[in-house]
């Protein structure tokens, strides 16, 4: 039996480091390959409870793609909670109906509990500002393919490490390859000691630095977040902070040759769009390599691929 | 003065249960987790005693009253080095360190405004974790947030 068969996906440690691979391979064959019709029979139900533009397009893209059908919904509007239908009874519901769930929630823990109660795998979308799994697969992907290995990668991480959970998951993840991190950010969005205890802990180095261009000649990878106004408790603090960092083509000279620039997206303006047509800019291929490792991973939990 | 009276004397308890070695700035906040105020029993408080493996102790004597498994987790978490004495009949019939548990359930709840269990009726449940520096803390298995024991709101 496959080793991911019928487990639902909550948070990037949930997989080990075997998990990942095999779900990143699986992902290859599918860039080759995207319209495998292995869905065809299958309901996958979509289930956003706030709204998402790549995540939850680039899953249903996933599920057409090979074939399958999709039920659900893209906002919480739309749904039965409008009428105060508990998350427990949505599940149970929903899982009458489909043989896995896709679940963005605002509530953080919502995707564990969804796991719990439900008879069919969860993958988690995104639960609140707790995890986001599926995105730290792509980045995953993006960086082995460009790359051509995850082993003894230096990854530049720029911007919001204290809020940015794709940060976070990707610290985790990238701990379990060997990685050198140059953390970048201004004082107040340092990265979370709990976290950088995840890279010590692994035997890892970390250098945290608040200039960007120090990195940039060193690094393999550079991970640009967006500062999320959302985040933050305090409107002042992100007034303070927010144009911290915007990377320029001409920042981008002196990069080595396999250097490549990744970001969660949506972006607002911590990317020159002069970067955009430097093909070491990788963002919205980053992006399209979403619809694969979903593909891969939907396979993959329902026993499709092996 | 003849006969200065150096100890309080507090009556033994015939039936009941002692909590002893209570650090002293937690004692009135185990009495307030365990409902204390309203019990219509004896209750026999003391704080700031002196106590050779703590400097200063707390100390609470309740009468008439055994703690369910719950509620000795709650005591865990208010006060880790606490000890338990149940008396049956004035004689001690079980005495023991309370031991944190490694996880608690529908005892605490999660302090992060989003978590999914303050938003619906989820019992929670907390793994009880020693961060490098051997703090004591609890984290949440749904969120994940970790929260430290000054934090902690009982259900």
């Amino acid at each position: 039996m496959s080793q991911l068969k019928n487990r639902s996906l909550v948070s990037i440690t949930d997989y080990s480091k075997d998990d990942i691979l095999k779900v990143l391979e699986i992902a290859a064959d599918f860039e080759k390959d995207p319209r495998q019709p292995i869905l065809q029979g299958h309901v996958i139900a979509s289930l956003f409870f706030e709204p998402s533009t790549r995540t939850r397009l680039s899953f249903e893209s996933a599920v057409q793609y090979l074939g399958g059908s999709i039920v659900g919904f893209a906002s919480a509007d739309s749904s039965s909670v409008q009428k105060g239908e508990s998350l427990k009874d949505t599940i149970l519901t929903v899982s009458n109906y489909s043989d896995l769930i896709v679940m963005r929630n605002p509530l953080d823990g919502s995707a564990r509990y969804a796991s719990e109660v439900s008879p069919v795998p969860i993958i988690n979308a995104g639960d609140g500002a707790n995890q986001h799994p599926t995105q730290c697969l792509l980045d995953l992907y993006s960086i082995q393919k460009t790359q051509g290995t995850l082993e003894n990668i230096h990854i530049a991480m720029v911007g919001d490490l204290k809020y940015g959970r794709t940060v976070h998951s990707l610290v985790q993840a990238m701990s379990l390859f060997n990685a050198t991190f140059h953390l970048v950010s201004p004082e107040s969005l340092k990265l979370p000691s709990a976290v950088k205890r995840w890279i010590s802990e692994a035997g890892l180095e970390y250098h945290q630095y608040t200039d960007l261009s120090e990195v940039i000649p060193n690094v393999d990878i550079i991970y640009m977040t967006r500062i999320q106004r959302e985040r933050f408790p305090d409107p002042l603090e992100y007034e303070a902070v927010k144009n911290a960092y915007v990377l320029e083509n001409k920042m981008l000279e002196n990069s080595k040759d396999n250097m490549r620039v990744l970001h969660p997206l949506p972006r607002v303006n911590e990317i020159s769009t002069d970067v955009d047509d430097n093909p070491k800019a990788y963002y919205f291929q980053q992006a399209q390599n979403g619809v694969y490792v979903r593909q891969a991973l939907i396979a993959a939990i329902l026993g499709l691929k092996q | 003065m003849k006969n200065k009276r150096t100890e309080l004397q507090v009556s033994a308890i015939s039936n009941g249960t002692v909590i002893d070695h209570i650090s002293s700035e937690n004692t009135f906040r185990v009495f307030q987790i365990l409902n204390l105020d309203q019990a219509k029993n004896q209750v026999y408080v003391g704080t700031n005693l002196d106590s050779k493996k703590l400097g200063k102790k707390g100390i609470i004597k309740i009468s008439g009253r055994f703690f369910k498994p719950d509620e000795i987790n709650k005591i865990a978490l208010a006060a880790p080095q606490a000890t338990l004495i149940e008396i049956r009949d004035y004689v001690i019939s079980k005495k023991e360190k309370i031991v944190l548990p490694k996880t608690v359930e529908k005892v605490v709840k999660c302090y992060n405004p989003k978590c999914v269990t303050n938003h619906q009726q989820i019992p929670t449940r907390f793994n009880i974790v020693k961060d490098h520096h051997g703090v004591t803390k609890l984290a949440c298995h749904y969120c994940e947030k970790t929260m430290v024991q000054e934090d902690i709101i009982f259900v």
